[in-house]
């Protein structure tokens, strides 16, 4: 597979583009199109900056195929007990950090604020994505996408993707 | 003094009778400021072991983890002749956190604030200008180091799971565990283990709730619905619920009852789909091997005050509860395998971890349900709980539908708290 990127600044609008997509999806509580973001064969992560940088493996989620994403949003809609809340995502200029033929790594800083039923905000996760997008009939998808969260200690439970 | 009658004691608790053959929990106990203060002295404090680390946490000399028992902040630390200490962290001069980091290996310990230095056994080594300069200054002429060093307390260990207490009369940890106990930690820890990294999950309730819920086994299959959604019906499941003599430990127990035939890579799979609306697009996620010899699927060992070590299918964990105040707690799990573990083994535990923690898609509930209570009996002054399902009697029983552990914890509890 050949892809030629356009120029940097191009390239980065697209990616931005791409991410406030992927952050409306969620925030505008469309998860059922979340999925939609990635590749087949993907891989989704959301890991505690302290188990990452011990180099550990355990991740509050952790999905390699898309199908598993699925399975997390119907969990999500059909079975899991959560309270109900609203996450607004607030995400930096991704920096690219390489790019090859096939492949854009990326690395992103996000703000997770979530608001509760009771209309109380307050800062639900912060942390940073890694990222591995390829392009897919015009598309840019991601192959894998790598959460990082600073905030190791997670309010109450997680459910909704970040 | 079990089975107190109702009336205000000391701690202006008002403990209402047994009635209508159900237990009662006045809404009060999880609310007073006064209560929790009182926790803290009798219980976290007082004559009960605490579990505070793996040893496989701090393998070599030097390695420490900062935690806390109740909210004392305390240093577990393995000291140069390959012990381990557990020593309160917290200088001997004027009280700042000595240790600063959640973990890490050092040879001494040092307070920033006045540079006064311990070694790894909490003794005072040093203290700057403690003969003053030029004359002048300096601590008293009959300063004595060797009493001034970081509180050391008790520290036992069983299998690896390291318990610190800060009395001396609380009865030996395997005494205090029971054969029971004991048994079904050594199952688990029956050899090396690997930890494979922590989750942290901050609760907005109080602590005692959480204790209640990991001795329910009622709640199970009407909270956590992620199997009955998936047609993931469990049919064999069999189980049990047994505390310790005083009722204060709990072990819920349940066993998938496989017969000879199923081989070991269906024991705990059991993907049995009949009439349901969903199915798992990728049913990889359950795919599991077996870790016992035995048909046990699911291990909720609670041991009081502050220890869940568990075992879900191939997911292996302890879980310590962190109190920072009347309303508010920490989760701390610590998931491990073990050392000999293939590469095949150790992914599906990585991958069977979506299972549980804070986002455990049948354990993430937990969290949830605790604040549920909590948000609800704020201003409930007065009223309390009815506790009936199974007898209400704190009774061990052969099956799940019952809540006889959540009264052992309780009776425990108010024998400690004198209410």
């Amino acid at each position: 597979m050949k892809m030629t990127f356009e120029s940097d600044a191009q390239l980065q609008a697209e990616i931005s583009l791409l991410f406030s997509q992927y952050a409306a999806c969620i925030d505008n509580d469309r998860l059922e199109k979340w999925p939609e973001f990635f590749v087949e064969q993907c891989f989704y992560k959301i890991q505690s900056r302290e188990n990452h940088d011990r180099k550990l493996p355990i991740s509050a989620m952790e999905c390699d195929s898309k199908n598993m994403l699925v399975d997390r949003i119907v969990s999500l809609r059909e079975a899991n007990i959560f309270a109900e809340h609203m996450y607004r995502h607030i995400i930096s200029i991704p920096l690219i950090l390489s790019k090859s033929e096939n492949e854009i790594a990326t690395q992103t800083n996000y703000l997770v604020i979530s608001t509760l039923q009771s209309g109380i905000s307050h800062i639900f996760s912060a942390g940073r994505y890694q990222d591995r997008l390829v392009r897919i009939d015009g598309q840019l998808k991601f192959v894998e996408r790598i959460v990082i969260f600073d905030t190791n200690s997670i309010r109450t439970q997680i459910v909704t993707p970040i | 003094m079990i089975g107190a009658k109702s009336g205000f004691n000391d701690n202006g608790i008002n403990w209402p009778d047994d009635s209508e053959g159900g237990y009662r929990v006045p809404y009060s106990v999880f609310m007073d400021e006064n209560i929790y203060r009182e926790e803290q002295k009798n219980i976290f404090r007082g004559p009960s072991w605490s579990f505070v680390a793996l040893e496989a946490e701090i393998p070599n000399r030097g390695d420490f983890k900062s935690t806390f028992i109740g909210d004392v902040p305390v240093i577990v630390i393995r000291n140069g002749e390959g012990g381990v200490n557990v020593l309160v962290n917290r200088c001997a001069h004027r009280g700042a956190a000595v240790c600063r980091k959640l973990r890490g290996n050092t040879s001494y310990l040092e307070c920033v604030y006045h540079s006064w230095a311990y070694d790894l056994d909490g003794n005072l080594t040093s203290v700057p200008f403690r003969r003053g300069m030029r004359g002048k200054g300096g601590m008293p002429s009959d300063f004595s180091m060797a009493e001034h060093g970081l509180k050391k307390i008790r520290v036992q260990i069983v299998n690896g799971l390291i318990f610190a207490t800060f009395r001396s009369d609380t009865p030996d940890l395997e005494k205090y565990l029971g054969a029971r106990m004991v048994g079904a930690i050594k199952r688990i820890f029956n050899r090396e283990i690997e930890v494979l990294g922590d989750e942290r999950q901050r609760i907005h309730g109080n602590w005692k709730l959480y204790a209640e819920n990991v001795r329910d086994p009622y709640h199970a299959s009407l909270l956590h619905l992620f199997h009955a959604t998936f047609g993931l019906y469990r049919s064999t499941q069999v189980g049990s619920c047994v505390m310790d003599e005083l009722g204060r430990h709990s072990l819920l127990v349940a066993s998938q009852g496989t017969s000879s035939e199923d081989d070991d890579e269906d024991a705990y799979s059991d993907q049995r789909s009949f009439n349901s609306k969903f199915v798992l697009q990728d049913p990889s996620l359950l795919k599991g091997k077996r870790d016992f010899d035995d048909d046990i699927s699911l291990v909720i060992l609670s041991i009081f005050p502050n220890l869940v070590v568990q075992q879900i299918s191939n997911t292996l964990a302890v879980r310590q509860i962190v109190t920072y105040s009347p309303n508010e707690f920490e989760l701390v799990w610590t998931m491990f395998g073990y050392e000999d573990d293939d590469d095949e083994m150790r992914r599906i535990r990585i991958k069977q971890n979506n299972l549980i923690g804070p986002g455990g898609l049948i354990s993430m509930e937990d969290g949830e349900a605790v604040e549920l209570v909590n948000r609800a009996i704020t201003h409930g002054s007065g009223d309390s709980s009815f506790i009936a399902m199974g007898g209400g009697k704190a009774e061990s029983a052969d099956h799940l539908i019952t809540e006889g552990a959540i009264i052992g914890f309780w009776q425990h509890y108010r024998e400690l708290m004198r209410i």
